[in-house]
């Protein structure tokens, strides 16, 4: 299973930590997954400019490809100006319409206002579904009050997050094993 | 019609158009060599002509997996192995090439093939001949708009005079040779979405457009789009052929067609597209309503009569060869069309 975290901010260091949790779970308890850690901070990515995202060169090109070929992504978000921040939209825009067809997609947000627990639901779901995403439903949320100096200081978060984890392995299992049964049935 | 050498009274013309794709055999794994999948299609388009098929083109695409980037080249090497068919490009990328040039070459392959030439001009789905031919990514539409109106323009006057943003200018200029008969069937080349027919439509300009799996209806509101805007620019729709292209495969059964092409088809679409073929939209494909023509004979008789009643197109061109097909199997879907598919397909469409 190739599992890829993807950290969708260029700035900050929120949800940068969340992911780390997120990562270490992921690989403490589950060795055998092929693990990528994507951190947006990290790489020099140009806008789309709609061409095949397998003809995007040098970050661009490895971060598309290495999303396409995940069969489960977990995506960390701020919240910036009451949306996703562009940084992540981008990403969204330099894949195919039906990126995340056949992949298990889990969200973790960090905001700075409880106001903002909606936006995930209402805002980064629906571009999850367009693109065929099997969407983990129950997100992670997490508030500044909850983070020091790049630690999480609440149990509860730390709980969610391998809940969450445990989730998208599962749903990730399931849905492979669905899927194979299915193309099975086929006569071709 | 007659303009495009279009006659109607000989019902629903039918093609074979290759993009040139080089892949490998999915069942083997292996890859023929460059030279014998040029050969395998100069040989596919004697086959079809022997076949009684009236069409025959071959695509440009500049990057890995493809084989023919020269593909007016290969073309004149088929004008000279066959007698009858018609010949063309689809899709030769106007955008990044010199409209005098393409013309001079297309002109000359319609001397050698005796006026069997004609040209669809696309703007490329990949774009690496972008970079590998110097040109920006960001001129993608205009490049394409601007190469295509010169291109029409030099087919329809001898002498051009003509200014644009990314060329020279063409002052008194005279592009020779002429094609046999002064000038030539040249189409626009159209994605699904309607944007690109409208423009079509708008310039009066013969339509090919790209119908590779989901629908048919879905395609009719490219078709109908094309009509009303070439109505509204004071062109005679029923004057205009439409042409339709996509993916087709043939076998005694349509289960045994499906068997037979689905690995191409998926590994193929992985390779030069990043994302396989879902088997569930595949095994939909098999409905009369879909567009894909794979099946059987019969099965695809009912669906290119289907097409044409929803259309009202001029030429169905057929892309069977994608993936690594091989070519005893091509050979095998040309003999079909020519015994079964072709018989009915003219009977029925035929214009009295």
């Amino acid at each position: 299973m190739k599992i890829v975290i993807l950290s969708g901010s260029n700035v900050g260091t929120k949800t940068r930590t969340a992911m780390n949790y997120t990562h270490k779970e992921v690989t403490s308890k589950y060795p055998n997954a092929e693990v990528t850690f994507i951190d947006l901070a990290a790489y020099d990515i140009q806008f789309s400019d709609g061409r095949i995202y397998m003809d995007y060169e040098g970050d661009t090109g490895y971060v598309a490809k290495t999303i396409m070929e995940a069969d489960a992504i977990m995506i960390g978000t701020p919240i910036f100006q009451a949306s996703i921040p562009a940084t992540l939209k981008n990403i969204f825009d330099l894949l195919p319409v039906n990126a995340f067809r056949d992949k298990v997609v889990s969200v973790l947000v960090t905001a700075g206002s409880p106001k903002h627990f909606l936006i995930a639901e209402q805002q980064l779901k629906p571009i999850l579904a367009y693109m065929k995403a099997q969407i983990v439903q129950t997100y992670v949320f997490i508030e500044e009050k909850d983070f020091h100096q790049k630690e999480i200081v609440n149990d509860d978060v730390v709980f969610r997050i391998e809940r969450l984890v445990e989730d998208t392995i599962s749903l990730t299992e399931t849905y492979t094993k669905i899927r194979a049964e299915k193309e099975a049935k086929y006569d071709f | 019609m007659e303009k495009y050498r279009i006659d109607q009274s000989k019902g629903l013309e039918f093609g074979i158009y290759t993009l040139g794709d080089h892949l490998p055999d999915p069942i083997t794994g292996e890859r023929i060599s460059a030279e014998q999948r040029i050969h395998e299609i100069i040989e596919l388009a004697k086959l079809a002509e022997q076949a009684g098929i009236d069409f025959f083109s071959v695509g440009e695409s500049h990057q890995e997996y493809f084989a023919t980037q020269a593909h007016a080249i290969v073309l004149a090497a088929i004008a000279q192995a066959t007698s009858k068919i018609k010949i063309s490009s689809s899709s030769t990328i106007i955008s990044t090439s010199d409209p005098v040039r393409v013309y001079e070459n297309f002109a000359t392959l319609d001397l050698i093939s005796k006026g069997r030439a004609e040209i669809i001009a696309g703007r490329a789905s990949r774009v690496g001949l972008f970079d590998l031919l110097g040109y920006n990514l960001r001129d993608y539409e205009a490049l394409y708009e601007e190469k295509f109106e010169l291109l029409l323009k030099i087919n329809q006057e001898e002498i051009v005079n003509w200014s644009g943003q990314f060329r020279e200018p063409l002052n008194n200029a005279k592009v020779i040779p002429r094609p046999k008969n002064g000038s030539m069937p040249i189409w626009r080349a159209v994605g699904g979405p309607p944007a690109s027919a409208i423009k079509a439509g708008y310039a009066g300009v013969p339509m090919f457009l790209a119908t590779l799996g989901g629908p048919a209806t879905s395609f009719k509101f490219s078709i109908d789009a094309y009509r009303e805007a070439a109505e509204r620019s004071g062109f005679d729709p029923s004057e205009l052929p439409i042409s339709t292209a996509g993916f087709f495969y043939t076998a005694e059964t349509t289960q045994q067609a499906q068997k037979e092409y689905y690995p191409h088809i998926n590994e193929g679409m992985k390779r030069t597209n990043g994302q396989g073929y879902p088997k569930q939209q595949f095994a939909q494909g098999a409905d009369k309503r879909d567009v894909m023509n794979i099946g059987s004979p019969q099965q695809i008789i009912e669906k290119i009569l289907y097409q044409h009643e929803l259309f009202g197109h001029q030429r169905y061109i057929a892309q069977m060869d994608f993936g690594g097909v091989p070519f005893d199997k091509l050979a095998k879907n040309i003999e079909l069309i020519g015994t079964e598919i072709l018989p009915a397909i003219k009977k029925y469409t035929a214009k009295k």
